[in-house]
């Protein structure tokens, strides 16, 4: 550690000696801060194996015909780059990482409530990845099957299916430990005078997203493991060959997997909620509507799988229904827009690196959203279903959505973790390559779809060509810029300027706390007076 | 640098039972997915369900029943005789808990093996061939749901040992009851499920 920082460091959680040194003091450690740092990291080489398969893809469909690999192993990079990203990334991303920094901060308590139960959470994750993983390295035949292991091809292929599907379950697992953490966290561990009408809002979030947490994850749970029994005992419940029903296990996958996509973007909406009040200098605008929009999400995001299924065979009743509450669930999401700019509105805005990434999470959240109620109405949807349309509307929203607010918090918060300033020049400019990156990459997805170009193939027409070429291009100019924030970050974590306790101007708890926060967090627990609150510029 | 950092010894028996109820709670929608199968190849297959649950063995049933909602009840006393502070009583309870549970895993044993020995069991030829599919249901979805019922009996089982070894030792005690309290919730977890496991199998008609 550098002389200069010595003052600063001194006492903080990263400086902490436990019983154990090293490496081991981490992976013993229940501090809420040093899960969120044990997470994050296993979290980056999995987002770079994932985002190296990805890249393989786009290599590949660089021109049609075989190109790189053989049609089996594109499944296989497909199935593998999807559990990765969605069950190790994007589901416990927000939570797991800045949910378990923050949340105790920002409500005023110096740990979760179950910190033991956090640092299980953290090793059942591991465990889940290492059987996903261990299903490419053994066994005959990479999964191939998508990450929605759909019944019945996923019980009568040939592949390694068995550790993959248990993966999933127990990742799951851990993401159900830490969504019921923080639940009693926040309702037992808020510090005097937090009413609820007085939680920040990234807090708010984290509570719904616990809840879908812990009511859709275990309808997920029990069907897969129904299709890993289908395929060890062949028990019949999804095999049509026995009387099982197929679509059955496509309804019961959507109602956890629709949800999760809500695990997945709210607390995103969460942590733009707070980035944008403290660059604008302003009270957030519409706090209540930004609440109950939140609850509202979580609330209606339970009944709309059904647009995963349009094609697959419903009555034209259930198609109505949930047509229809598909587009309700863009209301909520509209009004969190809303707020966020009415807040910029008048604000005196201080453009920084957190502040683009979340100007242009509203950009991308907002093609994404559009091209969802695309996706949701009826006739669209039939034309549309399973094209290279639906991948370009779920990345711009997972990726987009997510993978923006996730970068966003990472340099709003940085400073905060690490105790040390990242270069803003540089990852200005990576956040910019990152941007024009991800708009050329699936962009052209939108148009590939609606010219009938069908996903999940290693293969197309001649016609797609140009537009491939595009995507292919954009894949390489986006992760030059991934490339140049991580190792920004990383310089900065080692060798960067040691940061002010409130490098912004944030009104919210963790910005009173020194950088990096000291093992309890606080001295004195703090206390909201009658007329407080947080956002109070 | 040896900062001493005392983490006063946080103890939170609220907050520890709500964490119980929430995790009860995912438990209950775990098995809601099943119940939710059932019922649909339920009304899909009625003849069927109710041809194949004539071959399950109703007196071992009802004695099953009967054991689960008696360990309910010692472990509850268990509960309340801790609280009083009547250490052997609320050993003496558990222990027989345990007894209980482990006797109602036997007789599932001997229920199942005595399936297997009429080729009833998932995959089997003999149930290909002479069942229809909607038996062949039934009887996969009676062993998914009572294998995963057998299973979480054991784990309920494991809780309650635990508890047992941490009041013997002394650290669960009358005033910090929650370890044990939470093994309890989980115990009637179990016997719930199998209240309604009991009739949609063997009693519905």
């Amino acid at each position: 550690m550098q002389l200069s920082s010595q003052r600063s460091y001194e006492g903080s959680y990263l400086e902490h000696q436990g019983k154990y040194k090293g490496l081991l003091g981490w992976i013993t450690s229940t501090d809420h801060k040093r899960i969120a740092l044990l997470y994050m990291f296993s979290m980056m080489v999995l987002f770079i194996v994932g985002a190296l398969l990805g890249l393989g893809m786009k290599l590949e469909l660089i021109a049609p015909g075989k190109t790189v690999m053989e049609a089996q192993t594109y499944n296989a990079f497909f199935t593998v780059h999807g559990v990765i990203m969605i069950f190790m990334i994007v589901i416990p991303g927000l939570p797991a990482v800045f949910g378990n920094f923050l949340l105790p901060i920002m409500i005023g308590a110096k740990d979760v409530a179950f910190p033991k139960l956090n640092l299980i959470s953290w090793y059942v994750y591991i465990l889940g990845a290492i059987l996903v993983i261990s299903s490419v390295l053994f066994g005959d035949g990479t999964p191939d099957t998508g990450w929605t292991f759909y019944a019945p091809y996923s019980f009568k292929t040939g592949a390694n299916m068995l550790p993959a599907i248990f993966g999933a379950f127990v990742l799951g697992f851990s993401s159900v430990l830490t969504g019921l953490n923080f639940i009693v966290t926040i309702h037992r561990l808020r510090a005097p005078g937090m009413t609820w009408g007085k939680m920040p809002l990234f807090p708010w979030t984290l509570y719904g997203t616990g809840w879908i947490q812990l009511l859709a994850t275990p309808i997920v749970g029990i069907t897969l493991i129904l299709v890993a029994l289908e395929r060890i005992f062949g028990i019949g419940v999804f095999d049509p060959a026995l009387g099982g029903d197929p679509i059955l296990y496509q309804h019961l996958f959507w109602i956890y997997s629709h949800p999760a996509v809500y695990i997945m973007i709210l607390p995103a909406m969460g942590a733009i909620s707070e980035i944008i009040p403290t660059f604008s200098q302003k009270h957030v605008f519409g706090y209540k509507a930004i609440v109950a929009s939140t609850l509202a999400i979580a609330f209606v995001g339970y009944f709309v799988w059904g647009h995963h299924m349009f094609t697959a065979g419903m009555s034209n009743t259930s198609q109505y229904a949930f047509s229809i509450l598909t587009f309700l669930v863009a209301i909520p999401s509209a009004i969190k827009v809303f707020n966020w700019i009415s807040t910029m509105y008048k604000g005196s805005i201080n453009v920084q690196t957190p502040f683009y990434w979340a100007v242009s999470f509203i950009f991308v959240f907002m093609i994404g959203g559009l091209s969802g109620l695309v996706l949701g109405a009826l006739t669209a949807n039939v034309y549309l279903h399973d094209t290279a349309f639906v991948v370009a509307h779920f990345h711009f929203i997972v990726f987009g959505g997510t993978g923006y607010a996730f970068f966003a918090a990472l340099h709003y918060w940085f400073p905060k973790m690490f105790g040390r300033m990242y270069d803003a020049k540089w990852a200005n400019t990576g956040w910019l390559l990152f941007f024009i990156g991800f708009l050329t990459l699936y962009g052209p997805m939108f148009y590939l779809g609606m010219m009938g170009m069908p996903r999940r193939y290693y293969d197309y027409l001649e016609q797609f060509h140009s537009a491939n070429i595009l995507s292919t291009l954009g894949s390489w100019v986006m992760v030059f810029g991934l490339v140049i924030i991580i190792v920004n970050l990383f310089r900065a974590a080692k060798y960067g300027q040691p940061a002010p306790v409130n490098p912004w101007n944030g009104k919210t708890w963790e910005w009173t706390v020194p950088s990096p926060p000291p093992v309890e967090n606080f001295d004195k627990i703090p206390e909201y007076k009658e007329k407080e609150g947080p956002y109070e510029y | 640098m040896s900062q001493v950092i005392h983490h006063e010894d946080h103890y939170d028996a609220e907050g520890s039972k709500i964490g119980m109820w929430l995790f009860i709670f995912t438990e209950l929608l775990l098995f809601g997915g099943l119940f939710l199968i059932y019922s649909v190849y339920r009304y899909r297959n009625q003849d069927a369900f109710h041809l194949a649950a004539e071959e399950l063995d109703r007196t071992i049933g009802t004695i099953n029943t009967v054991i689960l909602l008696i360990s309910s009840m010692t472990i509850a006393m268990s509960t309340t005789a801790l609280q009083k502070g009547q250490k052997k009583i609320t050993l003496l309870l558990m222990v027989t808990t345990v007894v209980l549970g482990i006797v109602f895993l036997v007789n599932k044993y001997f229920e199942w093996g005595l399936k297997f020995e009429h080729g009833i069991f998932p995959g089997s030829e003999h149930m290909k061939t002479t069942m229809s599919q909607g038996e062949i249901l039934f009887f996969g979805l009676y062993f998914v749901m009572t294998g995963l019922h057998a299973l979480h009996i054991i784990i309920g089982l494991i809780l309650i040992l635990v508890a047992y070894v941490r009041i013997t030792n002394g650290t669960v005690h009358a005033n910090r009851p929650s370890l044990l309290e939470n093994a309890g919730l989980y115990w009637h977890l179990v016997d719930l499920i199998w209240i309604f496991l009991f009739p949609l199998f063997y009693l519905i008609h």
